[in-house]
């Protein structure tokens, strides 16, 4: 019992990475309908960012945050005015494979930065792991929860709520249209993509200290999160929530209750299951189309 | 203006063929290293090893009056860019030997190609199956993870410890580590009660941790390379498993203990005597060796040695004493080094024979303990 419940905990801090990486993803789809491949990338460039900024460099904690997450939604900015949006044929495959592209010159530009080698980032609070019913918690997996559900409560609520999000969400249902009735389009898109690039840093930020950071650690982590997002639905921030911490659950007692040589393929199974069932992943209302 | 254009031709021409001899005076020896990558932690010492180990024996007159000439390639830790590189070597530069690839996985790609070609290779990878089967063409100077595993176990067995718990990475030094530790646990009166597995990219192993924990044994033993490894050792203090926590050589690195911190205190491992030169005694017939490696190193790059290193300074040690009086025939380069006995190198004591074609010996390991940050020998 003691396991299963240890087992759990751990699904639950790996579960708790992926969805705050899904909630990024996530979030730029429901707002351009485009699914970007370099999210991993500006995950990688938060917690890059994090280990010179409040590793190296000194600065306190608060501060360094700020800064990380200015630059992933600066980043984000100069990705869509210069890659984006200078696509003469923006397709959808176009757009997704320039986000490929997008992936490998920063996975590049992040060796050339901060070097090969893999860096360590101390927890925020006490490293002392927490004791409940005898399984082990790491403080830092709640932070990384409180920070993808805050996240996804943000995101939401700027979404449904706010003229701005509701303009966005009205581009990507139809830009045409949008344009028509006066939403500038083209300022839609820089601000979705700097939010979503923005979470992503968030997201490195909050994983450094569990992880070990290095220039390569976007790849897989991203990924995983798509995963994820596809479980729970992909434009459904809640789904995204909700499938990163499924995705986790399921790997750690697939681990360890079956074998961990299986853990991934657990996983991934599962996820061909749900997309079998309910194409549109767990939590979309009826199909992948919203309207 | 005709005849000086032929003036000049045959000029040329009469100079072709001794430029041509000029260039046949010359040793060229290949390179694979993964320089970049993941595996760059291997591979970039190596290369850099390499260059100024090649770049010594020319300053001091080349190989008998032959001058070597390394042609490296990146291979990115990737098999199938090993692949393209080892062809590249054996049929555009058609080298006389090959030191390298760093990795495993890169080494066992190209075995196949120098086999066919009949190039003498050196590889600087670890894993036991490059050399066992003995193939006639591959040699390696890494220590085998046999000799680790069992550097590993006399010391647990020493310490009295009946039950051990294994957890090893899902590659293939992980999955070689896996094969030996379980193999040769019998040896030593062992018996592995919990046998796990991590991803290399993996954020968190407590839930095989706890598996494990659940089995009961005394020690764990962890086979991995960076990171881990230490993803590892923090997730054993998180979960409070109070038993000794064994590491591979694959983290012997000061890189293992900046990553894993805290985590790192207490845990004991086998490592080449590269690491501890300053440790060992004034009589250890190593010591000089690796202190003018380690002396030369850092002049030229600013930096201090690794064990991976070593293993390409070993290769080229070897390989230069092997291409002596062959002139550049391949097949006697390689009954040299199969001849190549009691080679004092910077990984340990090299004897190779047509049955061991990596000819260390356990005591190319000692054992260390990470206290207070830094390595403490076990006598």
């Amino acid at each position: 019992m003691q396991e299963i419940i240890q087992y759990l905990f751990s699904g639950l801090t790996t579960g708790a990475i992926y969805a705050v990486i899904a909630v990024g993803l996530s979030m730029l789809y429901s707002s351009t309908e485009l699914i970007n491949f370099a999210h991993g990338e500006f995950v990688m460039v938060g917690a890059m960012a994090m280990v010179t900024l409040w590793v190296q460099l000194a600065l306190p904690l608060p501060l360094a945050m700020a800064g990380t997450i200015a630059l992933g939604c600066c980043l984000g900015l100069l990705f869509e005015r210069f890659a984006i949006r200078t696509a003469r044929n923006p397709q959808p495959i176009v757009l997704v494979i320039i986000t490929v592209g997008a992936s490998i010159f920063l996975r590049g530009v992040g060796m050339i930065l901060w070097g090969k080698d893999p860096f360590s980032v101390p927890s925020f609070s006490i490293h002392e792991s927490i004791e409940i019913l005898g399984a082990a918690l790491l403080p830092q997996s709640i932070w990384i929860m409180v920070a993808a559900l805050a996240l996804a409560g943000g995101i939401h609520f700027f979404l449904k709520q706010t003229l701005t999000g509701k303009a966005m969400v009205a581009c990507a249902v139809n830009q045409k249209a949008a344009w028509l009735t006066g939403i500038p389009s083209e300022k839609m898109a820089v601000l979705a993509f700097a939010i979503s690039t923005g979470c992503g840093a968030i997201a490195g930020i909050f994983i450094a200290p569990i992880t070990m950071s290095s220039y390569d650690m976007g790849t897989i982590l991203g990924l995983k999160g798509f995963c994820a997002a596809m479980i729970g639905g992909l434009g459904s921030l809640w789904g995204a929530f909700a499938g990163g911490i499924l995705l986790g659950v399921l790997e750690s007692l697939g681990a360890g209750l079956i074998s961990s040589g299986l853990k991934d393929a657990i996983a991934f199974i599962l996820l061909l299951l749900i997309l079998y069932i309910r194409p549109g992943g767990l939590f979309s209302a009826k199909e992948a189309k919203r309207f | 203006m005709k005849k000086l254009t032929t003036a000049v031709l045959a000029l040329a021409l009469a100079f072709l063929p001794a430029t041509g001899l000029m260039a046949a005076s010359v040793y060229k020896v290949g390179g694979i290293f993964s320089s970049t990558g993941r595996a760059s932690f291997l591979g970039d010492p190596e290369k850099k090893t390499m260059e100024m180990m090649v770049e010594k024996i020319n300053a001091s007159g080349g190989i008998d009056g032959h001058m070597l000439e390394a042609m490296i390639y990146d291979s990115e830790g990737d098999p199938a860019k090993a692949v393209s590189a080892v062809n590249k070597l054996i049929h555009k530069d058609k080298v006389l030997a090959i030191i390298g690839p760093s990795t495993t996985p890169t080494t066992l790609a190209i075995v196949n190609f120098v086999e066919r070609a009949q190039v003498p290779l050196i590889s600087c990878a670890a894993g036991v199956k490059i050399t066992s089967p003995v193939k006639p063409w591959v040699f390696k100077t890494a220590q085998s993870d046999l000799l680790a595993v069992a550097a590993v176990y006399q010391h647990i067995k020493a310490a009295g410890i009946k039950k051990i718990g294994i957890i090893t990475v899902a590659n293939s030094f992980g999955e070689s580590g896996k094969n030996q530790l379980l193999n040769q646990a019998k040896d030593f009166g062992l018996e592995v009660v919990q046998a796990e597995s991590f991803g290399a990219k993996d954020t968190d192993t407590t839930a095989q941790l706890t598996k494990i924990k659940s089995a009961a044994p005394q020690a764990i033993v962890c086979w991995g390379t960076n990171p881990g490894p230490a993803v590892v050792a923090k997730n054993v203090k998180q979960l409070k498993i109070d038993i000794p926590l064994y590491q591979s050589h694959g983290v012997a690195s000061p890189k293992f203990i900046e990553l894993a911190g805290d985590a790192a205190e207490g845990i004991i491992l086998p490592t080449g005597k590269i690491l501890v030169t300053g440790l060992l005694d004034g009589s250890d017939v190593q010591k000089k060796i690796l202190e003018s490696y380690q002396a030369d190193y850092s002049a030229k790059y600013k930096g201090n040695v690794s064990g991976f290193g070593g293993y390409a300074y070993d290769a080229v040690n070897i390989l230069a004493n092997a291409l002596k009086g062959t002139g550049g025939d391949k097949g006697k380069i390689r009954d040299n080094l199969e001849a190549t006995q009691n080679h004092i190198g910077a990984t340990g004591e090299f004897n190779f024979s047509g049955k061991d074609h990596n000819g260390l010996s356990p005591e190319a390991f000692v054992m260390v303990e990470i206290k207070d940050g830094t390595w403490k020998l076990i006598k």
